[in-house]
């Protein structure tokens, strides 16, 4: 066995064990702690990965030292390791683009406890993508679903805490349906490894005796991550915990942690279940169903919004639902479409809440569209961000957004008729829904604010200078350019995709 | 069908009890009321895996008289699943809770539709 291949357990465990030691850390320490622990994890994803692509070819890592059947393991592929990769960049550049936002909003002696949250968080996310056990996966879904309650209601304001409650009943409900269809799962096939399951869910499936409480495992186990990572009529809980926390929690609440139950969805589809039982259940046309509808609905409820943050949390639920209709179409096209737009939106979405705070510092901490005209002049580097991540989102080409878009309208053309029309028109709609909202907030941004606006708070509020906030900005510039890769370099990154789904099952 | 059912009345007891508890934290309005819903959906979990797990007749999986026989014993594992759950639904109580005594010493309320309501009468 080669030494690199000991990474995944290594990345895990380093930063669930620097959570526990950045609780006794002094506030300067635990920062830079965590920059050199995320950094260290980020090399070692890459490593993985570089490794991976050469020997094409996944491998199982057995935990402790019972072999298969029995014993617990890890599993990585080309697919987990570039998601961690990602997963890992990601988180890196919100919390660099929001330092100051957390040095401002959070008491001194609390900010160690948000590198905690944020350790145990990228933890359970690098154990959710590299578990190949399903009770352990329950475990980290939990371990993050409660750090991810962390980062709301760490600035303590009643808007945050009914923020995180709401989200904890939620996700209480989601991680219950979860829990009873693993137990479900297992009791009919008697495994909780994953791949061990699929052999037996195959025989099962094809022996037809169990059928009935087999689907309606599958069946809460889908709607269980499905309303954990916010599908629209599960959604109430999003825009106030994105809305009000802090802006690094907002950037890493909407482009991972809902990302991380997705992954597992994915995992679950093809992994635990095969996708050609998934399909063959018609489990999928539900989530069709529904990934259409948050399509429409995340964006109209985006344009009617009056705050630039909780506007573009409701474009979270929209993108969201992009990624289920992929998963709906019921093809690997559908599947590939959807992992390259949780990319693409991660990516955009940490770009459009880190550039809209510094649009709404520079209009005296007011969010509200009024007070946001001509911010883009105030702040010029954050005006620019947020327009490519408008454009990105809406779908403009050498963006990101435009790639998974036409993925998305690849994969419906191949697909049969019912399915292929209401893809294609939710997706014209929602593209121009997309850029109403969108595309109304760049032009206010750029509009020369008039003499007669009044600032009702902290008087005119300054012209920020580009040099001002070196960190911010180049977290903003990275994350432009990790766009901009997606968007023109696309096709190694969709062959990288194809790939590792692959070598998936 | 019918026959199975009566037969594994303790599972279907958990899925009934299941429902109530999933029924409590969606609908209730009292934050109390919803954590002791979710106390009792966890808690149909762990019911539906112990039934799962006891096989009738046989015995905890502890070798006695040097018996290795597979045919002795019930299936731990359950019991492990049991555990695991059990601790991580303590962890989420708590943190509901302790949610719940901030929103209280906050709004005076546990109802969450209230606290709605004053969060958009603050904001105005």
């Amino acid at each position: 066995m080669d030494f690199v291949q000991n990474f995944p357990f290594f990345s895990i465990l380093l930063s669930l064990g620097s959570g526990v030691l950045t609780s006794i850390m002094s506030k300067r320490v635990a920062r830079l702690w965590n920059m050199f622990i995320l950094i260290v994890i980020t090399v070692m994803s890459a490593v993985l990965f570089v490794y991976l692509l050469g020997v094409r070819e996944p491998y199982t890592f057995m935990m402790g030292h019972f072999p298969a059947p029995w014993g617990n393991e890890i599993r990585a592929g080309v697919l987990e390791a570039g998601m961690a990769l990602f997963f890992c960049m990601i988180m890196l550049l919100s919390l660099i683009g929001g330092q100051e936002h957390l040095d401002k909003e959070i008491e001194d002696t609390k900010i160690n406890l948000y590198y905690i949250m944020v350790n145990l968080l990228l933890s359970s996310l690098l154990a959710l993508i590299y578990t190949n056990d399903l009770f352990t996966a329950y475990v980290f879904v939990e371990i993050n679903t409660i750090s991810a309650c962390g980062l709301i209601m760490i600035t303590q304001s009643g808007r945050t805490i009914e923020a995180a409650t709401r989200y904890m009943i939620m996700a209480s409900l989601g991680s219950g349906l979860l829990l009873m269809g693993l137990c479900v799962l297992y009791d009919i096939t008697g495994h909780l490894l994953m791949s061990n399951i699929k052999d037996s869910v195959a025989f099962v499936y094809a022996q037809g005796t169990y059928n009935i409480p087999l689907v309606a495992s599958i069946g809460m186990v889908v709607v269980g991550l499905a309303i954990k990572s916010a599908l629209y009529p599960f959604h109430t809980w999003l825009p106030d915990a994105y809305g009000y926390s802090t802006v690094s929690s907002a950037a890493i609440l909407s482009s991972l942690v809902s990302k991380g139950y997705i992954f597992l969805l994915i995992k679950i589809f093809f992994r635990v279940v095969g996708f050609e039982i998934i399909v063959d259940t018609r489990i999928v046309n539900i989530l069709f169903v529904f990934g259409l509808l948050g399509m429409i609905m995340g964006s109209v409820n985006a344009i009617l919004e009056n705050d630039i943050r909780r506007m573009i949390a409701f474009s979270s639920v929209a993108q969201i639902g992009y990624i289920y209709m992929g998963f709906g179409l019921g093809t690997t096209m559908g599947i590939v479409a959807s992992i390259f737009h949780i990319l693409s939106h991660a990516s955009t979405k940490s770009l459009l809440f880190v550039a809209g705070v510094g649009l709404t510092d520079a209009s005296g901490e007011s969010r509200k569209f009024a007070d946001l005209t001509g911010s883009g002049f105030r702040n010029p580097m954050a005006g620019i961000a947020f327009t490519i991540g408008a454009c990105s989102m809406v779908g403009i080409p050498l963006f990101s957004g435009f790639i998974s878009k036409m993925q998305f309208a690849e994969a419906a053309v191949q697909n049969s008729l019912q399915k292929m029309l209401p893809t294609l028109i939710c997706l014209a709609v929602s593209t121009v829904l997309n850029a109403i909202y969108f595309m109304k907030t760049v032009i206010r941004i750029y509009t020369p604010a008039s003499k007669n606006v009044k600032r009702t708070q902290a008087g005119e509020a300054a012209i920020i200078g580009v040099k001002e906030h070196p960190l911010y900005n180049v977290a903003l510039i990275l994350m432009i350019l990790l766009n901009v890769v997606l968007g023109c370099c696309s096709q190694p990154i969709v062959d990288w995709i194809i790939d590792g789904l692959a070598m998936f099952g | 069908m019918g026959g199975n059912l009566f037969v594994n009345y303790g599972e279907a007891v958990a899925m009934i009890l299941f429902g109530i508890g999933f029924s409590n934290l969606l609908l209730q309005k009292n934050l109390i009321k919803k954590i002791i819903g979710l106390n009792i959906m966890d808690t149909a979990t762990y019911l539906f895996l112990a039934e799962k797990g006891y096989i009738a007749g046989r015995v905890a999986p502890i070798v006695v008289n040097g018996n290795t026989s597979v045919e002795k014993y019930i299936n731990p594992v359950p019991s492990g699943l049991v555990l695991t759950g059990i601790v991580v639904s303590v962890s989420v109580t708590a943190l509901m809770l302790s949610l719940t005594i901030r929103l209280y010493r906050r709004y005076h309320t546990l109802d969450m539709d209230e606290i709605s309501t004053m969060l958009k009468k603050e904001d105005q």
